[in-house]
């Protein structure tokens, strides 16, 4: 395994990585602050997803169709908010469950009737099309650009958690919603903003992703249980805790698909390896989570309060 | 729990009888496609009983109980696979491999609670989905289809006929079951520990044991019915784990009542029933079911048994 067959891999992992956080960093605050479990996030993903074709399509401006992703995932997520997540926020989580999951299944179906069962396609801009040297090995302009936004929404989304007003009003609402409200601050309009800023991101990992993915019905629940696994494995609530917890998974599962069933093949039997090879390394990330739990219930990095 | 009253007693009576005519009724008027799903109802009515053990008295919510639907049908497919059509065989593999994946996977679920629980069950349940998806050998995603029905002697799981009464004895024993281990010592750690899992260990017991033996039976017994499961499709694949088969199986005992006995089978009855009729309806029945199940977690607090529990207790008025 040489680093020109390990860079690409590595870097791979990275751009996974990031596009799990977009997802993660939303769905940990709604979790950790609101503490409503919400399955219907990846179809979140998925609107945003289509409404980017749909835009790209109508404009062929790709910075329009993500804005149109982002716009499309937010309306999406403060409807679902207003109408049904509002109402369960004190309720026990399997209601949070059930809400979602019927949601999930109300969203695809409604994808389906509106933008039929083909899955829609959508191009590299042309000034992400090419490649980029890095210490000497080609790798895809447009993933690149993926790692670097990953980044600047974890610096961005710090500063606005732990340098702003209302980032410090969902924190107080974190640890004593009570107590804000109290205050004299209207919590359900917090609670909504939150709830929909979540959507936003999900809606933009789901416009960048277009290019890279097929944008089809179901794509948002692959994805969903990864992310979860990314908030367990990082701790509920905790941003920082889901970026870590995004890179882990990301880089596991992708160097996971690639290497381990080479590795299995020089160590074992062929024929055994062929048949455990894939069947271990697409389990790979769900036995570290595991492994992470038993030692660490409450994440890696637990947020505090 | 009070003695029952009589109408619902009869209300039981009248259910029991219902469940043991319908292949006779079914039969004679050549509708055989209803044997096949009410089995299929059945099958489920006794997962949701098994969920209900874990969830409904234990309050623990696992999003993963679809991993043991998916192992029970398994431990038929892979015999069967090898040409092993004998059923004591299949059985064997199921209890003993239920067992031990649900004790291993609720000893590290167990750590956790509340929605790290959830995750985390759903996490185990992906993961077997996604190792059987691999496993080429026994068709990978598109499943593999099961030669060797569970044969244990003269009852022969592949018929129809024989699979529908041996549902019907399994769900029966479940119900009796859970009737009895509910009102148990062992039931009232259980519920205990649902209610105040701190004041449950204050006073002597171990809650985590009694908690983890209950997930234990509660994976075998959402094996046997993906046992069945597999019989009655002689298919087995493993959609049958996707974490919509275990969200679908939570919607059943919610929309029954949760912590209820009968509860779980009359969701299942009440659910596979009303998406069998959205899906002779309209080609968008997942929509309507999707709207059904988001109306439920926001309206529904006590389930099907609560409604009927309210009404039964109310006094049978004789008309001068």
């Amino acid at each position: 395994m040489t680093a020109i067959t390990l860079i690409p891999q590595l870097l791979n992992g990275l751009q996974y990585g990031m596009l799990l956080f977009l997802l993660a960093a939303g769905l940990t605050l709604v979790l950790g602050i609101m503490s409503y479990v919400n399955l219907a996030h990846g179809s979140l993903y998925m609107v945003g997803a289509y409404c980017a074709a749909v835009v790209f399509d109508h404009t062929g401006s790709f910075l329009l169709a993500v804005a149109g992703a982002v716009a499309g995932a937010a309306m999406a997520g403060a409807l679902i908010e207003q109408l049904i997540a509002s109402r369960l926020y004190q309720r026990d989580h399997v209601e949070h469950v059930l809400a979602s999951f019927g949601m999930v299944l109300l969203l695809n179906e409604l994808a389906r009737t509106v933008w039929g069962p083909q899955p829609l396609f959508l191009t590299v801009p042309k000034a992400l099309g090419g490649t980029i040297d890095i210490f000497g090995i080609q790798y895809s302009a447009y993933r690149f650009a993926i790692v670097v936004l990953g980044l600047a929404v974890l610096v961005g989304s710090h500063y606005l958690i732990h340098g702003t007003r209302a980032g410090m009003l969902v924190r107080a609402g974190a640890s004593n919603p009570r107590m804000v409200g109290a205050l004299g601050i209207n919590i359900k309009v917090l609670n909504g903003a939150l709830f929909t800023f979540g959507a936003a991101l999900a809606g933009l990992a789901g416009g960048i992703a277009a290019p890279i993915v097929s944008v089809q019905l179901g794509m948002g629940e692959n994805i969903l249980i990864l992310t979860l696994v990314v908030i367990v494995v990082g701790g509920i609530g905790s941003i920082k805790g889901s970026f870590y917890g995004a890179l882990i998974v990301g880089l596991i599962d992708t160097l996971g698909r690639s290497f381990l069933p080479l590795i299995l093949r020089e160590t074992m039997n062929r024929e055994l390896a062929n048949a455990a090879g894939p069947a271990l390394a697409s389990m790979l990330v769900y036995v570290v989570m595991a492994v992470i739990l038993a030692f660490r219930p409450k994440g890696l990095f637990p947020a505090r309060g | 729990m009070t003695s029952l009253s009589l109408k619902a007693r009869a209300a039981c009576l009248l259910g029991l009888v219902a469940l043991l005519a319908l292949p006779v009724l079914a039969s004679l008027t050549g509708e055989t496609f209803y044997i096949s799903m009410a089995s299929r109802i059945l099958i489920f009515g006794i997962a949701a009983s098994a969920l209900n053990l874990v969830f409904g008295y234990g309050g623990l919510v696992s999003l993963g109980h679809a991993l043991f639907l998916g192992i029970g049908a398994y431990s038929v497919a892979i015999p069967s696979f090898y040409g092993i059509g004998n059923g004591f065989v299949h059985l064997g593999i199921c209890l003993v491999a239920c067992a031990a994946v649900g004790a291993m996977t609720a000893a590290i679920s167990l750590r956790t609670s509340g929605i790290g629980f959830i995750m985390i069950t759903l996490a185990f349940a992906q993961m077997g989905y996604f190792a059987f998806m691999s496993l080429k050998q026994y068709g990978g995603d598109d499943g593999t289809p099961i030669s060797a029905t569970s044969r244990f002697g003269a009852l022969d799981l592949g018929s129809s006929i024989h699979l529908y009464y041996a549902i019907v004895t399994v769900l029966l024993a479940t119900i009796v079951g859970m009737y009895w281990l509910r009102r148990s010592s062992f039931g009232m750690v259980l519920r205990g520990a649902r209610q105040n899992a701190r004041r449950a260990s204050a006073l002597g017991f171990d809650v985590k044991r009694t908690q983890w033996l209950a997930y234990i039976l509660s994976a075998t017994t959402c094996g046997i019915a993906g046992m069945l499961f597999a019989n009655l499709n002689a298919f087995a694949s493993p959609s049958l784990m996707s974490w919509f088969i275990s969200s679908e199986l939570i919607v059943m005992v919610v929309l029954g009542g949760v912590g209820t006995v009968l509860g779980p089978v009359l969701g299942a009855i009440a659910f596979i029933g009303a998406e069998e009729l959205a899906k002779a309806v309209t080609l968008h029945w997942a929509a309507y079911i999707g709207l059904a199940v988001i109306v439920v977690a926001v309206w529904a607090r006590n389930g099907l048994v609560g409604s009927m529990a309210s009404w039964a207790s109310k006094p049978v008025k004789v008309q001068a």
